[in-house]
């Protein structure tokens, strides 16, 4: 059976009909083109796919397209204002926080949502909030970097 | 310039359109048309296929095609080739069973592809593989290393008896043994080489395109090498001239080996396309990767090492047994060889090495390189052997090895296994990572972890590796079936940018970054001036790809070459214009200057009248500005350095914590400081992983316990520590930027500093050896089994 969702993605009202067993994923890379999100596991491990629903991050790997009818979306491709990176982008590309890009919009979309609860994580509760992101570039290190230097910029501070 | 020149940090080119959710995977391509292949793959190790009946599937809703293994042989399609040929130490070739893209006649491991269904949808396709009758009679399998080669083993290939693929050695059997014969001490130890799953983030993905109306094929693959993807299929598999296959490798998500291979499903997709001609695409699930990508590693291995009275080491023997999975991967031969035994002599002077290896057939995934491929096989059995022997002689670590090193002023080098070193300063990062651990200081934390009732402990690992592959002379006569140079084209435009086409492959490196950084500082031009292209057969000329941390040291050497012919072209135009003598002519910081005046032009000046040759002494030279070179390394590389590593384990629950990590590598001359600290984090998080987290397991049945990120331990943020790293100059001497090479040094100099430490924590206890990885219930049992011993 298709179903027809419409959200509101990145700020702008979409639609699209669907397979009612279609993912968020799925409906984001497949119908609406927008590849920026990556499904890199089968088992709600990695966070490759992590985007913002209704403002909190859900794994969009694990979320049907139905659940989110109605519902406001923020993929990767939503943060940067034209050609001005998001504070959280900048921080990541000054600190060296990624290397092949794959696990990236998911570790920026977490970390947005980590910043959002918490303004001044501190490095051990970085580690521990990316539990569900896995990368296998960097180990770590510089994601780290990026997202006290990223949450520091958000506040306003440098 | 100093900005963005050679040695500054600059900020990554790629990161713009990785950030922004603009990057191109290949599962990003779709083409028109385009359908979706399924893979039904052997749920079992190993199975003689009775019938494969694919009727009900292919009448399945938006089937298009059911192929099997029977109709891609009967269309002409070949096996997957290997490309290195090991021969066994008796002179006969290694055996070298026939390797079919889909199954004929049986399985040989769990994921073994039986079957591909093609349809207008995933789903659809995946549905109606559950329809294929297979009808498959089990055999008895062997998925263990040691089991594979004993006697009364299942058998996987009729004419590979014993499921012996070679059985090779290196160095003077006689020499060696007469050299233990007067030892003062022989330290003695058995361990494990744990196989491991490489795990690129980014799932294997594939689309063949075929375009009837001029007979041309095109591939798109995360692969780490398009052009070799291009010779292996399309000569050896499909058979298309390299005139009508384009292969495309656009922006891919981590390879670390894994991606260097020609795989199954890239000759199936291409095929099929071909077939149907209409574009197909197949993605990985990342449970079909753990069945199906090359696994790494997978050795057993004994290993000795003899000592005079003072410490110094008169000889090391080793023997192996390698486990090369159902079936030869590209590379697989020459990983746990050349790669391997050829590095044994470590950073000593050890005068005498004695390895024989014994590579085995079993039913598992086939394995190949994974970040860096023997070497780190090679490292911790060195690196634990010194250990073992410092424990036994009771010299301090530091000390033996210190004892043992090659000195500075030995080099070149010529090893007991085959290379040739040929710069290095061993203890210069061995005081570096010493000093950033506190080695000094360690007892004091030790004590104060004891007291909170924790065993702390060290580990030092001081490594050599060989990369930069490879001088093709040397490798073609080891065996290799192609050459190993690298290829570039620096073309400058008439305006005076400049886009420079690489047979390297840039898949997380940031080579559109440090490359333009080169020859940005080379032609003194503005960075943003230079353009980077790779990754496509149609744009680039040739290439070898990328591997074996061989991009700037093989591909930038290649891309030097280039420039330095678009140099010598335009100092020729720029001396006819100047109205001077060649040799009068001199380039620096971007002009052609007259030597002595100021007379001259800019790179941009030249590169005009090159293009619009009005003054241009056209008798003697083309006009444009476009040079290719090929460049065949001279030697290996040879990266080397120190990795520290202390642990804390709790008694109680066997948990290992890395507390502490120092590495102090020399790369060789550093173009962007900034990617080579990232390039050796995510080594070492790699090499952690090996130690602490990561094992593939099959079951005694060759079922792949080991399935899933639910089952596979990949390490997260929360198992690392922040990793100090710093870098120590020697310049390798034979190739013009000096450079050796920083990918794989993490992984290689890693697994030992830790589990080095890891037994020293539990040395006390009487714990003499730990294998990898150290999990909880492994280190819970040395203890429990330490203590009952002291208590017995």
């Amino acid at each position: 059976m298709s179903v027809r969702v419409t959200m509101t993605l990145n700020g702008k009202e979409v639609s699209a009909e669907v397979e009612d067993r279609t993912l968020l994923v799925s409906m984001l890379r497949e119908k609406l083109g927008m590849t920026g999100t990556h499904v890199g596991c089968d088992t709600s491990q990695c966070g490759a796919c992590v985007v913002h629903v209704d403002g909190r991050s859900v794994k969009s790997c694990t979320v049907l397209a139905a659940q989110c009818d109605g519902a406001s979306v923020t993929t990767i491709e939503g943060l940067a204002k034209g050609n001005t990176l998001h504070p959280m982008q900048e921080a990541f590309r000054d600190n060296h926080g990624l290397q092949c890009g794959f696990c990236t919009p998911g570790m920026v979309m977490s970390a947005l949502d980590l910043v959002a609860r918490n303004p001044d994580p501190s490095e051990h509760e970085i580690r521990e909030w990316l539990e569900g992101n896995l990368c296998r570039c960097t180990g770590y290190h510089n994601i780290v970097k990026s997202i006290k230097a990223g949450a520091q910029a958000m506040r306003g501070g440098k | 310039m100093a900005d963005t020149g050679i040695g500054a940090a600059v900020r990554r080119t790629e990161d713009l359109r990785f950030l922004t959710g603009k990057g191109r995977y290949t599962d990003d391509i779709n083409r028109p048309g385009q359908l979706y292949a399924y893979i039904l793959r052997s749920s079992v190790p190993h199975a003689t296929i009775r019938s494969i009946d694919t009727a009900a599937a292919v009448a399945a809703p938006g089937v298009v095609a059911v192929y099997t293994g029977a109709d891609m042989a009967g269309a002409g399609v070949n096996g997957l080739p290997c490309g290195w040929q090991v021969h066994s130490k008796d002179g006969e070739p290694m055996k070298e069973p026939a390797h079919p893209p889909l199954a004929v006649g049986k399985v040989r491991h769990v994921g073994d592809p039986v079957a591909v269904v093609i349809a207008e949808s995933y789903a659809q396709a995946r549905e109606a593989a559950d329809a294929i009758a297979l009808d498959l009679e089990e055999l008895p399998a062997v998925a263990d290393t040691r089991a594979a080669s004993a006697s009364g083993a299942p058998q996987l290939f009729d004419e590979v008896p014993g499921n012996l693929c070679y059985d090779w050695e290196i160095g003077d059997k006689a020499v060696n043994d007469a050299a233990f014969a007067k030892a003062a001490h022989v330290a003695k130890l058995d361990l494990v080489n744990n196989r491991l799953v490489p795990n690129a983030m980014e799932p294997r993905c594939y689309i063949g395109d075929y375009d009837p109306t001029r007979g041309e094929y095109t591939l798109y693959t995360s692969t780490q090498n398009p052009h070799v993807i291009r010779l292996l299929m399309g000569a050896f598999v499909l058979g298309i001239p390299e005139n009508k296959l384009r292969v495309v490798g656009p922006d891919v998500g981590g390879g670390f080996g894994s991606k260097i291979y020609h795989y199954a499903e890239e000759a199936i997709v291409t095929w099929s396309a071909g077939q149907l001609g209409r574009a197909v695409k197949w993605t990985a699930e990342r449970s079909e990767s753990f069945m199906s990508d090359a696994h790494g590693r997978d050795h057993v291995t004994h290993v000795e090492l003899a000592l005079d009275a003072d410490g110094v080491f008169l000889a090391m023997r080793v023997s192996t047994l390698a486990n090369m999975g159902a079936y030869l991967s590209t590379f697989a031969p020459c990983v746990p060889t050349y790669l391997y035994a050829t590095l044994l002599a470590g950073c000593y002077r050890t005068p005498t090495v004695y390895c024989n290896v014994k590579a085995v057939f079993t039913n598992t995934v086939p394995v190949d390189a994974y970040r860096g491929a023997g070497r780190p096989e090679a490292t911790y059995l060195i690196e634990r052997i010194v250990d073992v022997a410092a424990d036994e002689t009771g010299i301090d670590p530091a000390e033996l090895r210190r004892r043992n090193f090659i000195p500075k002023d030995a080099f070149p080098y010529q090893t007991p296994v085959a290379l040739v070193y040929d710069i290095g300063d061993y203890d210069q990062t061995l005081d570096a990572a010493l000093a950033a651990i506190d080695y000094q200081g360690f007892e004091a934390r030790r004590a104060e972890a004891a007291k909170r009732g924790r065993y702390r402990g060290i580990g030092i690992s001081t490594y050599i590796e060989a990369c930069g592959i490879a001088p093709s002379n040397v490798v073609g006569s080891l065996g290799a079936r192609a050459g190993l140079y690298e290829a570039a084209q620096v073309r400058v435009h008439p305006t005076g940018s400049v886009s420079v086409y690489t047979g390297s492959h840039s898949h997380g490196q940031g080579h559109e970054t440090t490359f333009a950084q080169l020859v940005s500082d080379t032609f003194g031009i503005p960075f943003e001036s230079v353009e980077i292209v790779h990754g496509d057969t149609d744009k680039v000329l040739f290439g070898m790809g990328t591997y074996g941390s061989r991009s700037l040291a093989v591909g930038g050497t290649a891309i030097v070459k280039a420039m330095n012919k678009v140099i010598e072209k335009a100092r020729k135009a720029a001396a006819h214009i100047l109205e001077a003598s060649e040799a009068d002519v001199e380039f620096a910081d971007g002009q052609f200057r007259v030597k002595g005046t100021d007379r001259a032009m800019s790179f941009g000046e030249v590169a005009l009248a090159a293009y619009v040759p009005h003054k241009y002494p056209l008798d003697e030279l083309e006009p444009g500005l476009d040079e290719t070179a090929f460049y065949d390394p001279k030697n290996f590389t040879f990266p080397a350095g120190c990795h520290v590593a202390e642990v804390e384990i709790d008694p109680d629950t066997g948990v290992v914590t890395l507390v502490n990590f120092a590495a102090a590598d020399d790369v060789g001359r550093v173009i962007n400081p900034m990617i080579v600290e990232g390039q050796v984090h995510g080594g070492v998080a790699q090499g952690v992983g090996q130690a602490l987290l990561e094992s593939c397991v099959y079951d005694a049945q060759g079922q792949l316990v080991t399935g899933s990120y639910m089952d596979y331990c990949m390490p997260r943020a929360d198992n690392l520590p922040p990793v100090s790293v710093s870098t120590h100059v020697t310049l390798c001497p034979h190739n013009d930027l000096g450079v050796k090479g920083c990918g794989e040094v993490g992984a290689i100099g890693s697994p030992p500093a830790v589990m080095n430490a890891v037994v020293d924590a539990l040395s006390a206890l009487g714990v003499k050896h730990v294998e990898m990885p150290a999990t909880p219930q492994r280190v819970w049992q040395a203890i429990r089994d330490a203590k009952g011993a002291a208590a017995a």
